[in-house]
């Protein structure tokens, strides 16, 4: 982060004004990726006069960044509507998320004139059959490049959002050479989210520890890999003041309903902009203050962790383990990966096996059988 | 000497924080907070009031300064800012639609 937009995060958090939002305009896609985390059948999207209000009020409140992703967003029809409006009449600084899909030259002339940001491309391989497998939209990738390409020449900023999953592992080198080919940028996370109904299964479609070590290890992603997998100073007062993440803080999400969440990684409600005013919701929503409360000394087992200032801990993802001051289990594992210790939240899990196993098995019982066997 | 207008370029992004004025370049996306002349200036900057009005009206009544080198000053500021993309300058008033396309 360079200082000046560290300073004017600072100045922000002091003022409690919400910087950046994220914004999805739909959950309706054109694609069907098998890690997406949302129900894409339309239950009432906002209406393109409920979205222009909202933006003036995320204007009014402060709001300078304004991502807009879904869903596919160019599956709105007023999507070029809503972008002028954004740019022209309000200024936000705008960011799309997008497959990209349905972007053909005249779009991409549009996107120019328009003045968005950048325009983040979700690439899971470099390889059709991995990429088109992942979207289960033959041709996908090729389309999705195509795009890029439009949106290149146009001398817009382009960015590969790629999510490590088993299916894609081997191939997150190809789609950074396929960035750098195309001369865009390319990111790379290692989070598969649970879907927004708090239905986990998707989770099993994440990178295995082993693959995980190895993308920690590449000096290519991370930097110095012994400063990156280094474990952590132990906490002191001051660290365990810090804020968790930005969630509630400087930022937050709007789903396409008006529904208004500390993170679109967050899911809960703290009211809704077709209710009451966005403003009022981001300063007095009783939960919305609660998130912003937290603290890391005031974590659940996390406190205690060795990890606690350098773990990525998400609390949106804690809070649907159940508990948002609690341990997020798949930070808890990166850190475990990235350094070789294991987490506190580890270390309780496994005491309490342990504990389990102590008690034993009654004699002749099944399990006392399959335990012998063992 | 010629008159020189100004208007916010459209493809620059701003939002007024606690008072501090964040622009980013629409050229390459780089942040910037104006001072309180160049905030005069962004705010001032409607395409059809002309420089040395601005400078008269809003800058020699908030500070003190002599005005030929008040506007000295605003003209260089001016010239920085639209090299940034931040405003447009013409010697002719400057005039857009609603899509922010010149006219």
């Amino acid at each position: 982060m360079s200082s000046l937009l560290q300073e004017l995060t600072e100045k922000a958090l002091a003022k409690n004004v919400p910087l950046s939002v994220q914004l999805d305009l739909t959950y309706r896609c054109n694609e069907r990726c098998v890690h997406c985390y949302l129900d894409h059948d339309d239950h009432g999207e906002m209406t393109t006069a409920e979205i222009k209000h909202l933006l003036d009020e995320m204007a009014d409140a402060g709001v300078f960044v304004l991502s807009l992703s879904g869903g596919e967003i160019f599956l709105r029809k007023d999507l070029f509507e809503i972008l002028e409006y954004a740019r022209f009449q309000r200024q936000f600084c705008v960011k799309l998320k997008t497959n990209a899909i349905m972007i053909r030259e005249r779009e991409a002339a549009r996107l120019k004139e328009i003045g968005v940001e950048s325009i983040q491309i979700s690439i899971y391989s470099h390889r059709p059959e991995v990429h088109d497998g992942i979207t289960l939209v033959p041709g996908s990738l090729q389309r999705s490049l195509t795009a890029a390409r439009f949106l290149k020449s146009q001398g817009l900023r382009v960015i590969f959002a790629n999510v490590l999953m088993t299916e894609n592992a081997q191939d997150y080198r190809g789609v950074i050479s396929l960035a750098e080919e195309l001369g865009v940028e390319s990111t790379l996370d290692p989070t598969v989210t649970p879907m927004m109904d708090g239905d986990r299964s998707v989770l099993s479609l994440g990178a295995d520890q082993a693959t995980l070590r190895g993308v920690f290890r590449d000096q290519g992603l991370v930097g110095d890999v012994n400063e990156f997998c280094a474990i952590p100073a132990p906490a002191d007062e001051d660290s365990l003041a810090a804020l968790p993440c930005s969630a509630g803080h400087t930022a937050c999400y709007v789903s396409p309903y008006g529904d208004v969440f500390p993170c679109v990684q967050f899911p809960l409600p703290t009211g809704n902009v077709r209710k009451q005013k966005f403003i009022d919701i981001w300063r007095h929503s009783e939960k919305m203050n609660e998130v912003r409360a937290i603290r890391l000394k005031d974590l659940t087992t996390c406190t205690s962790c060795t990890h606690v200032t350098s773990c990525t801990r998400c609390p949106g993802l804690a809070f649907m383990e159940g508990n948002m001051r609690g341990p997020s289990s798949q930070d808890c594992e990166k850190s475990f990966v990235r350094t070789g210790v294991p987490s506190a939240n580890m270390l309780v899990k496994k005491r309490a096996t342990a504990n389990l196993v102590q008690i034993g098995a009654l004699p002749n019982s099944p399990s006392a059988s399959a335990a012998a066997l063992a | 000497m010629s008159k020189l207008y100004m208007a916010r370029n459209p493809r620059a992004a701003a939002r007024s924080l606690d008072g501090e004025m964040m622009i980013m370049s629409g050229r390459d996306s780089t942040l910037f907070t104006l001072n309180k002349t160049a905030t005069i200036l962004w705010q001032s900057a409607d395409g059809a009031t002309p420089l040395d009005e601005i400078v008269e009206k809003k800058i020699c009544t908030e500070f003190e300064v002599e005005p030929n080198e008040a506007l000295a000053d605003a003209e260089t500021l001016a010239r920085e800012l639209a090299d940034h993309e931040i405003l447009q300058i013409s010697e002719a008033p400057i005039i857009r639609n609603a899509a922010g396309e010149k006219r």
